[in-house]
């Protein structure tokens, strides 16, 4: 009886630990205050700047500028999220596809090469990259940041295939091709259905990764003044509190990955729900 | 045989295959009559699904052309080829229901809906499936499963319908059903079926047409009857069912000499005192009590009831080890008596009488074979660096093993009885084929040590 309790009392102290942090962001967008330790009465006005972009003047708020960029932010981070991680996952898919008809050795040494960068510190991306891009003479912006993500996104989405392909029945390509579908008609109609829940993971993993990356997009933003969440909250940070309107924001992203994480875990109980019965 | 060339569907011409340095198809020839059901009958390796994998454009043509119905076929895509396969694994499109399945192909021809409709119906009813239009084909059985992939190739009535093993997956009872409707379906829709098995039986109950095949090499073309009574080699007699191969010595042109007895029989044509195989089927031996009308005599050693009959070894006085399928049972440990029809006695070249490889003189007593060195007797008038004719008799290869006490390895690849010795084929560590006479017992992919005597290495010459 004791062990139960102790085990569940760790439990619950480990999941305290891990949400804290979010809770406390969450209860303190609730509040105008500066900064965060002083409760100044329960209000919606963060929200409310937030989504006026600073017009509606409320007490405690940023100025309308300020609230400004970092809503360019989040957009900033959203869009390069999306066009990266749908980049990756047309590249990886057809790497993957590549890798796995490639000779035993051979697709040993690629599947190696593919796993260096997900292990290689971002740091490193980062600077090697930005040093390839000075060397290019390619102006850093918006495309070398897309470029950048795409870089190290592309290895987590062949990952996410590969074991689709090897679950594959072989002749399933074949087949196709047998019926008189063309190679790119076999791909569309036959081989993409049955990849198609490996490169949905890959893109999520691919957009989670793009959407909190800092070292690898700080080094090739450069100077050109883009911004995206977490270097613009790296830059306000520097120079002395955080915009208050971050907590809201942050309240509300983390309520929308809730709820997509709980459809997508609703999906797969009720698939093997319908497996099982 | 000359067949009219308008009844010919699919001719294959000087087809060679290679992956790697690993030859597996070697200059094959072979014509498909149209609204034949032709089956490719072979060990696993022997090079009958990368044939049929060729017909269908899936494996590239080394050498050699394809034609079907007169034109060549060899490099157009598997998309443009009027044929459709039938695969071992089914491969249907899980994503989709029966239905979509079937029609996959008509609906990439843009065939009318309505057509699609009929067609899809008709041929679900054919393979006697049509309930299960809307049912998702992993919740099918795997003879439903091949049904509708069976459905998905014909609905486009193919040319030629190939079948790569496709009843192997099934269990007997299913096999056997299957093997019975699949006939049935040929007979009425009138397609040529390729056929690919490694079972001589599926073989044998279900073609107009056999192609035995082994190593890359066609070895008989033939009806089933004429597969089973008149193999053309040891291999054949030995894979299409059971079978008696002895060596034996042809004497004369209707009169044989095998297991230290003399017989007539039908063959005629091999010369004086050729060493020949002789093959006689188990059911061809007459077994009986009395002795003294008897061609030879022998003790019964084992007698199995398998059904319909009884299977018994006898060792005859000579010492010779023949199986024996008989309606009776004879009771192990007597004396019995026996004969062989002449029409029975199946009389067959030898591919070869001993082992020949070309070598090399490295010394005057060391000569280089199956890439290694041997030491052999000296040589006189040959020198370091002559080509040389190296034979060794059959019986003259010792096997060890011991692999450290060989000259060089081998893992046996293929085994004879012979009625009283062991006739293998080793295939050495370079690739090499070495045919061994043994009284051991090895079983199939051994590992053995491979050593030669000195005094058993016949040299000669090459002429230049």
């Amino acid at each position: 009886m004791m062990k139960k309790i102790l085990a569940k009392s760790y439990l619950g102290f480990v999941l305290v630990l891990l949400y804290a942090p979010i809770v406390f962001i969450a209860i303190y967008s609730f509040t105008t205050a500066k900064s965060m330790g002083n409760w100044t009465g329960f209000t919606f006005d963060l929200y409310k700047s937030l989504f006026t972009g600073g017009a509606a003047e409320v007490v405690g708020g940023s100025s309308p500028e300020k609230v400004g960029s970092l809503v360019t932010a989040l957009e900033n981070t959203l869009l390069i999220a999306l066009i990266a991680s749908a980049f990756s996952v047309m590249l990886g898919t057809l790497a993957a596809i590549g890798i796995y008809n490639m000779k035993t050795r051979q697709k040993a040494a690629v599947q190696f090469m593919n796993n260096i960068p997900m292990l290689n510190p971002d740091i490193i991306t980062g600077v090697s990259l930005f040093l390839l891009f000075v060397f290019l003479h390619i102006s850093k912006g918006y495309v070398t940041v897309i470029l950048s993500h795409i870089t190290f996104c592309t290895p987590y989405v062949v990952l996410n295939v590969l074991p689709k392909l090897s679950q594959m029945n072989p002749n399933i390509y074949e087949a196709a091709l047998d019926l008189g579908a063309t190679p790119s008609q076999a791909l569309r109609k036959v081989m993409i259905p049955q990849l198609w829940p490996g490169m949905l993971s890959g893109f999520i993993l691919s957009f989670t990764m793009s959407l909190d990356d800092f070292a690898v997009t700080y080094f090739t933003a450069g100077s050109s003044g883009l911004d995206t969440l977490s270097t613009y909250i790296y830059a306000d940070a520097r120079k002395g509190g955080l915009t208050p309107e971050l907590r809201p924001m942050m309240t509300i992203i983390f309520l929308l990955i809730l709820v997509v994480l709980l459809l997508v875990n609703y999906r797969t109980f009720k698939k093997t729900k319908t497996a099982n019965s | 045989m000359k067949v009219d060339p308008k009844d010919v569907i699919i001719d294959i011409q000087h087809i060679s295959k290679s992956f790697g340095d690993k030859t597996v198809l070697n200059d094959i020839n072979l014509y498909i009559k149209k609204g034949e059901f032709i089956t490719l009958l072979g060990p696993s390796g022997c090079g009958k699904t990368t044939m049929l994998r060729m017909i269908a454009g899936f494996t590239p043509v080394d050498e050699g052309t394809i034609l079907l119905e007169g034109k060549d076929i060899s490099q157009v895509p598997p998309h443009k080829r009027p044929l459709n396969t039938v695969f071992q694994k089914y491969a249907l499109f899980p994503h989709l229901d029966v239905y979509d399945n079937v029609a996959f192909g008509l609906k990439l021809k843009k065939t009318p809906k309505e057509e699609i409709d009929q067609r899809v119906r008709k041929v679900l009813k054919l393979v006697s499936m049509s309930d299960y239009e809307d049912r998702d084909v992993s919740s099918l059985s795997g003879g439903q499963q091949q049904r509708i992939a069976i459905a998905r190739a014909l609905v486009n009535q193919p040319k030629v319908l190939l079948l790569d093993e496709p009843l192997s997956a099934l269990d007997l009872k299913m096999r056997k059903d299957m093997q019975i409707e699949l006939k049935e379906m040929h007979e009425k829709l009138g397609i040529t079926f390729i056929y690919v098995t490694h079972d001589q039986e599926e073989a044998l109950t279900l073609s107009d047409t056999i192609v035995v095949m082994n190593e890359g090499k066609i070895q008989q073309i033939g009806t089933p009857t004429d597969i089973y009574n008149e193999p053309v080699n040891s291999f054949v007699a030995d894979f299409i069912g059971e079978s008696n191969i002895v060596n034996g010595t042809m004497i004369c042109d209707r009169k044989v000499r095998f297991i230290g007895h003399e017989f007539d029989c039908v063959d005629e044509g091999f010369g004086e005192n050729v060493p020949v195989d002789v093959v006689v089927r188990p059911e061809d031996i007459y077994i009986m009590n009395n002795l003294e009308a008897a061609q030879f005599t022998g003790k019964v050693t084992t007698c199995i009831f398998k059904g319909v009959h009884y299977e018994m070894t006898v060792v005859t006085n000579e010492g010779y080890e023949v199986m024996i399928q008989d309606y009776n049972a004879f009771e192990v440990g007597s004396e019995v008596g026996m004969l062989i029809k002449p029409s029975d006695i199946q009389v067959m070249k030898k591919e070869r009488t001993c082992n020949t490889f070309e070598g090399e003189m490295t010394a005057e007593d060391a000569v280089e074979f199956l890439g290694v060195e041997f030491d052999c007797l000296p040589q006189e008038g040959l020198e370091k660096g002559d080509k040389v004719k190296v034979e060794v008799a059959f019986d003259k290869v010792d096997l060890m093993d011991n692999l450290d006490e060989g000259v060089t390895e081998g893992d046996v690849d293929f085994l004879l009885y012979k009625g009283n010795h062991w006739h293998l084929t080793i295939k050495t560590e370079y690739g090499f084929n070495v045919y061994v006479d043994t009284n051991d017992v090895w079983d199939k992919n051994d590992i053995v040590g491979i050593r030669i005597d000195k005094e058993d290495i016949k040299i000669t010459k090459i002429s230049e």
